[in-house]
């Protein structure tokens, strides 16, 4: 009972907050929103007993992006013109209507196959496990850290003064 | 034994490649190297040709084996490379390097200083080799092959003088007039092919023969056949581009032109007479349209002052006598008179060359007198005048009396059209002869340098070898041994004995009355050309303008119905139909492009947008539909 | 009526949606990146509540969103530092102003 009231709570708050990003018109508000929004998802997480992915979730989504997110509007100083909608957004609204329409149809309308087994808690030491031990994920492991190294070299090869 | 008859058409190929390979890039035109390379080459050919006579004649049913070269493999389809060596090839290897050696040895005067006198002696050696193919093959892919190759060389030497306009447009005319028949000729191989399934003439007749080829297939096919002969031997309707074909060296028109090519469709009707003898339809084609065109030819003949066109209607009409002989008589008839003509006639040409080398001219009416100054020319062109005429005892009186013997016996009509011939022809002949050499001399044609004079030794000498053949020739007949050669039965009188049957005073006492008639109009005067063609002047009009077909075929045919009607129609089609669709399809990507280009807006959120139309479309499609 | 997977579908279809929205309406970059943040958030909340209700004894699809988020944090320094570019160089990050792109 008590995880239903929080999923509510925490579905609410998220959508809530994914709103106000794509609607409020101060670029800085909106950044805000996102970390809400972040933390929102982070509480869903928990309700789905991926504790470990809740943290990862509030430290790099609300602990490094958002804060990134923040750096950028601050050094771009776009602020001041707001977050003005374009030409599309009659268009995009229907489309992204059309979107959760169909897939909603879709996702409910579909007869998954539940388990009914209780889920795996705590998760950490099963996911590192998984992630390192045998048979598991060792080269996609090893394939992240290239591509973080590679986007950390894109990234500062691209803001690079000449 | 094979190898040395390979070596009767190997022999000008040599000459060929040598000349067009060595001689002609690195010496001088001057030099007449090329034209002894040819000649010992031909010198060979005759040597062997003799020999390979002698072999036939000595062989059971005078035919002596070849093997053949196997040469193309396609599934159940061999095609061979062979020979046949019977009486027939050897009498036609005979005709062609005899008078092919004369002719090349007459070229050394006669094409001496012609700036393309290297390649002159080149195409003529490809010419020789070509036409010896021709009659060597034994199977109608190989003979095919060959017989566009003589069709090649006579474009190549019509044109020899290329940069004459009516040379050019001359060679053009007779590619594509013979080509017309030609067209039937091939016809005629994929039919015989793909009834029989073989190419082999030995074969063909064996089925001919046999009855298994009968009926309308061997009728069309012998037709298609003859269509090909008519073509290559100018008989009507496909006559028009042997007169002009004379823009030629006569040499050249002496060799192609009178005793051999235009013979090859005589010769191919001999070839395959087997198929022809089992379709009276195709034998009677045959005939009639040899008949015709002996009279059609011979009438035009009476009227053009072109010494050389003259000679060209003769030949034609000569043609026609032969195709008369094959359809009325026989194979042996009619290649008889084949290998008469060919040494007469090509000394009449050779005669003409001979004077066009005095004067610098062939319109007759610049000629004249020219029986003093050229003695040894007039002689031989008389003698040759007098076989052609039909007199006793000359080569060309007992293979026409053969013809009009057998025409007497199988269509009388045909009959007395070559008799009106034998008379044309007597006409014809004399005029030149009074026109040319008798007389006062007219003063020749523009080109004439100084005082007309007797030809060098080296043109004089093979005039009188063929004069020579063109008086013995006929003897080889005389008792009927040429008929029984070929395996026909023939008539024989004899020597004498002939004079005792009516039919060849008839046809002396008609030659002797065209003589007459000529010596009345163009010597004694007797009679004025003028009036007379005053008084037949529609006549007159009509041979003059050749009964207007060359404006028939160029005007009408050529131009209103194929360059007005038929190939119009194919340039509209052409312009808007296949233009049209290629157009039309270059533009759709243009148009479609120019369209769809202001799809590139640059705006990456409108890509999206479609992108997530497109999720969207898909999703729905996958879960709705599928 | 307890939660199921299904609500937590819905939950991710629409913050996917609000996304997408955010992602094809909006002029400021920097928006859009976080549009797109929140749609890798989405798919993550997917990923999860299909791990937890379908495969609870695998975590498959815990490890899948672990790695969306490495690829996300990647995306989001790249995409700064893109954005970052652009502004210097055009002094604005206005998606529709950035059309060199076109015909």
């Amino acid at each position: 009972m008590g995880l239903e009231i929080a999923f509510w709570i925490l579905a609410i708050v998220g959508i809530g907050a994914a709103l106000s990003v794509v609607l409020l018109r101060n670029v800085f508000r909106a950044a805000l929103s996102l970390i809400l929004c972040f933390l929102a998802v982070a509480g869903i997480f928990i309700t789905l007993s991926a504790d470990f992915l809740a943290a990862v979730q509030v430290l790099v989504y609300v602990g490094a992006i958002a804060i990134l997110i923040i750096l950028g509007i601050m050094l771009t100083r776009e602020v001041q013109r707001g977050s003005p909608a374009n030409r599309l957004r009659i268009p995009a609204f229907i489309v992204a209507v059309a979107f959760l329409g169909v897939v909603a149809y879709a996702m409910v309308n579909t007869p998954w196959q539940i388990a009914s087994e209780a889920p795996l808690e705590p998760t950490t030491q099963a996911l590192g496990a998984m992630l390192f031990g045998d048979g598991g994920f060792i080269l996609a492991v090893e394939i992240a850290p290239i591509l973080l190294l590679v986007a950390i070299l894109g990234a500062i090869v691209l803001v690079r003064e000449k | 034994m094979d190898f040395a008859f390979w070596l009767i058409f190997l022999l000008p190929i040599f000459s060929f490649i040598i000349i067009s390979v060595f001689i002609r890039p690195f010496v001088r035109p001057e030099s007449k190297v090329a034209g002894y390379i040819t000649i010992t080459a031909l010198i060979g050919s005759l040597a062997l040709s003799i020999w390979a006579l002698t072999e036939v004649l000595a062989a059971p049913h005078h035919v002596v084996p070849v093997e053949s070269i196997r040469w193309l493999v396609v599934g159940d389809l061999t095609i061979n490379i062979g020979m046949t060596m019977d009486s027939l090839t050897a009498v036609m290897l005979i005709v062609v390097t005899v008078v092919s050696l004369m002719v090349q040895i007459y070229s050394q005067g006669y094409m001496k200083g012609d700036p393309g006198y290297h390649r002159y002696y080149a195409w003529m050696s490809l010419f020789t080799a070509s036409m010896l193919g021709l009659v060597l093959a034994n199977n109608l892919l190989q003979m095919f092959v060959f017989w566009e190759m003589v069709g090649l060389c006579s474009y190549l030497l019509i044109g020899f003088w290329f940069h004459r306009p009516t040379a050019a447009n001359a060679a053009k005319k007779a590619f594509i007039v013979t080509r017309i028949g030609d067209f039937g000729f091939l016809a005629a191989i994929l039919v015989l092919f793909f009834n029989t399934g073989t190419f082999d003439i030995g074969e063909l007749h064996g089925l001919a023969v046999a009855g298994t080829l009968a009926g309308a297939t061997l009728t069309w096919a012998a037709i298609g056949i003859f269509s090909g002969a008519m073509g290559k031997s100018a008989q009507f309707p496909l006559h028009v581009w042997l007169p002009d074909a004379m823009e030629g060296p006569t040499p050249v028109s002496a060799l192609i032109h009178a005793a051999t090519m235009v013979a090859a469709g005589v010769f191919l009707v001999a070839r395959t007479f087997p198929l022809f003898a089992h379709s009276t339809e195709a034998l009677t084609t045959v005939a009639v349209i040899g008949g015709v065109t002996a009279i059609f030819a011979a009438s035009m003949g009476l009227v053009m002052t072109d010494i050389k066109r003259v000679l060209a209607y003769s030949t034609i009409s000569q043609l026609g006598y032969m195709m008369l002989g094959l359809g009325a008589g026989g194979v042996a008839i009619g290649i008889f008179h084949l290998f008469n003509h060919a040494f007469f006639k090509a000394l009449l040409f050779l005669g003409a060359g001979s004077v066009n080398h005095a004067t610098g001219t062939f319109d007759m009416r610049q000629m004249g007198g020219l029986r003093k100054i050229m003695p040894w020319t007039y002689a031989t062109f008389l003698i040759a005048s007098l076989s052609i005429a039909g007199i006793w005892p000359l080569a060309g009186f007992w293979s026409k009396d053969e013809i009009l013997i057998s025409s007497w016996e199988s269509q009388p009509i045909l009959f007395y059209l070559a008799m009106i011939t034998v008379f044309m022809t007597a006409f014809y002949m004399f005029r030149v002869i009074f026109m040319t050499f008798g007389g006062e001399y007219r003063g020749g044609g523009p080109e004439a340098h100084g005082h007309p004079h007797e030809s060098p030794p080296v043109m004089v000498m093979p005039m009188v070898v063929l004069a020579v053949l063109a008086v013995v020739s006929g003897l080889w007949n005389v008792t009927g041994q040429f008929g029984a050669f070929m395996g026909n039965e023939a008539h024989s009188f004899g020597f004498f004995g002939i004079l005792t049957q009516p039919l060849p005073w008839i046809s002396l006492i008609l030659a002797g009355l065209g003589i007459l008639l000529a010596y009345a109009i163009y010597s004694a005067k007797w009679l004025s050309a003028e009036r007379i063609g005053r008084m037949f002047s529609p006549l007159y009009t009509l041979f003059f303008r050749k009964y207007w077909l060359d404006e028939l075929y160029e005007n009408v045919i050529v131009g209103k119905v194929l360059l007005g009607g038929f190939f119009a129609g194919l340039q509209l089609f052409d312009s808007k139909g296949v233009d049209g669709v290629v157009n039309g399809l270059a533009s759709v990507p243009a148009v479609g492009g120019r369209a769809i280009r202001r799809a590139q807006t640059g705006q990456l959120q409108l890509y999206g947008l479609v992108m997530g139309i497109g999720l969207v479309v898909i999703i729905l499609c996958v879960y709705f539909l599928g | 009526m307890s939660i199921g997977l299904e609500h937590y579908l819905i939950l991710s279809v629409i913050l996917f949606s609000i996304g997408l929205y955010g992602a094809l309406s909006k002029r400021n970059a920097i928006i859009i990146l976080m549009s797109i943040e929140i749609m890798l958030n989405a798919v993550n909340i997917a990923m999860v509540a299909f791990s937890r209700y379908i495969v609870p004894e695998l975590l498959t699809g815990q490890l899948f969103a672990i790695f969306i988020m490495v690829v996300a944090a990647a995306e989001a320094a790249v995409g700064l530092a893109i954005i970052i570019t652009i502004y210097r160089n055009r002094e604005t990050i206005d998606a529709t102003e950035i059309n060199l792109m076109k015909w």
